[in-house]
């Protein structure tokens, strides 16, 4: 067995990307991780739908205060500048294209970029949250997600099944074995995980996946 | 002679909700915000046939235990009782939880009916709702189950779709502090619907951890205006 990244590599090499002065919300779940791994020479604002803008990294047990936390309910810290609005406003800044970023978790992802990130069978009652705003909103949109379910079943999908999020939404993929852009021509493969080959992503995906010229192994 | 809005507990301040009103609670997930204190007085007051818009549907007791040592009470305790009827909001239930929060249940019985709204059409239908607009078109949601019988519209040559208000019998509101007028101070996140939801109810019934005098909250601070406040409770921490 090829080792896959664990959830704390992804969140590194997704928070490569988070350049300078960049506006970030980070969806429910694993993508909260990448609050925690900025590098200090660069400010990162992020946003968080229930209502603050430019909050710090995931607080610790003893620094814990439910009136400060982020749309995933976990506490985050203060930082100097940090301001708080309500939910409507929070969403025009999303709905309006004022978010640089979102990094979302995921079910599926088409060979489209369409993404479903809040439905499955048999749990109609789960809910989209923001997703759907934030897919519809954000300047770009990145997905965070391993690459295959817990029984191996592919999600990087032809058509998803699930229902969707948005329609040909995200930009770029990061899995435990791949990153991978939405392009024009289809989905293509950038980088993958140390000691794996582009033919060992192609296996675990079911859309076709077209191999950049310059494709590399994933470096933090 | 103003009239008088302060009420001693939460017991008296919901006392009059009635069967089949719609009701509007604050907060965005399970703490933070959350008027916790009326919600359970609202349990306790047993109104029947309740339609509650909220973002969140809450985990309940039970699940709560998952989040935090010894678990907390959230807006889960209102379907626990099976006071609600309808649930109108963002995350009924959390897909990463088990499908055993009393609203999830309750849902899976047939005895909650649950409508769907993404979480920032949801601010705005209430927004629009408050400031008395028929409605708003959006993006989100276009090409997805939520478009499913609304009426479309290209505006600039993108798809939109038409989302209308929504208003509520009672608000039940969450601030940090509120003058003997009403006028509303939040604190943290804590903020989230509470102001939105405060400005679209027929009735707004306001949890504060704080209530000060008239000239103690800085005016250039006051996030919600006491016009839109009938009720305000004090509770302290």
């Amino acid at each position: 067995m090829k080792v896959r990244l664990d959830e704390q590599t992804i969140a590194l090499r997704v928070a490569r990307e988070f350049k300078d002065g960049m506006v970030i919300n980070l969806g429910y779940g694993m993508p909260g991780l990448c609050a925690n791994l900025i590098p200090e020479e660069r400010t990162i604002y992020f946003h968080a739908e229930n209502g603050v803008l430019g909050y710090g990294a995931l607080g610790g047990d003893a620094e814990k205060d439910y009136e400060l936390i982020n749309a995933s309910d976990q506490p985050v810290t203060h930082m100097p500048g940090m301001c708080f609005f309500d939910s409507a406003a929070s969403f025009d800044m999303i709905r309006g294209g004022h978010i640089d970023l979102v990094v979302l978790g995921a079910y599926q992802v088409s060979q489209q970029g369409d993404l479903a990130n809040w439905g499955r069978p048999g749990r109609p009652a789960t809910g989209m949250g923001g997703g759907m705003d934030l897919a519809a909103g954000c300047k770009q949109v990145f997905v965070m997600m391993l690459h295959t379910t817990k029984d191996g079943a592919q999600r990087i999908v032809k058509e998803c099944s699930f229902p969707l999020t948005a329609k040909s939404c995200v930009n770029r993929i990061f899995t435990d074995v791949a990153v991978i852009d939405v392009t024009q021509k289809g989905l293509l493969l950038k980088e993958v995980a140390p000691d794996w080959t582009a033919e060992e992503v192609q296996a675990l995906t079911e859309a076709p996946l077209l191999i950049a010229d310059d494709l590399k192994e994933i470096e933090l | 002679m103003a009239i008088n809005k302060i009420y001693s507990d939460c017991e008296s301040a919901v006392a009059d909700i009635f069967d089949g009103a719609a009701i509007m609670v604050g907060g965005f997930g399970s703490f933070g915000g959350l008027p916790i204190n009326l919600i359970v007085a609202l349990a306790r007051q047993g109104a029947k046939n309740l339609t509650v818009i909220a973002n969140q549907g809450g985990v309940g007791f039970e699940l709560s235990k998952r989040i935090k040592p010894g678990g907390y009470e959230d807006i889960g305790a209102l379907y626990a009782t099976g006071q609600v009827r309808k649930f109108i909001g963002s995350v009924p239930a959390l897909g990463g939880m088990p499908p055993t929060s009393p609203l999830e249940t309750s849902h899976r019985e047939g005895k909650v009916e649950i409508e769907m709204v993404p979480q920032g059409t949801l601010a705005e239908r209430i927004r629009a709702g408050a400031g008395g607009l028929g409605g708003f078109y959006t993006a989100t949601g276009v090409g997805t189950p939520v478009e499913i019988g609304k009426e479309k519209k290209v505006i600039n040559g993108k798809e939109y779709l038409l989302e209308l208000p929504l208003t509520a019998d009672f608000a039940l509101i969450k601030a940090h502090k509120s003058d003997t007028a009403g006028n509303l101070v939040y604190r943290g996140t804590a903020r989230c619907f509470n102001p939105v939801m405060a400005m679209a109810a027929r009735t707004t019934i306001v949890e504060v951890d704080e209530i000060v005098g008239m000239g103690d909250l800085d005016p250039e601070a006051v996030v919600t205006p006491h016009l839109f406040v009938s009720r305000v409770v004090e509770v302290k921490k």
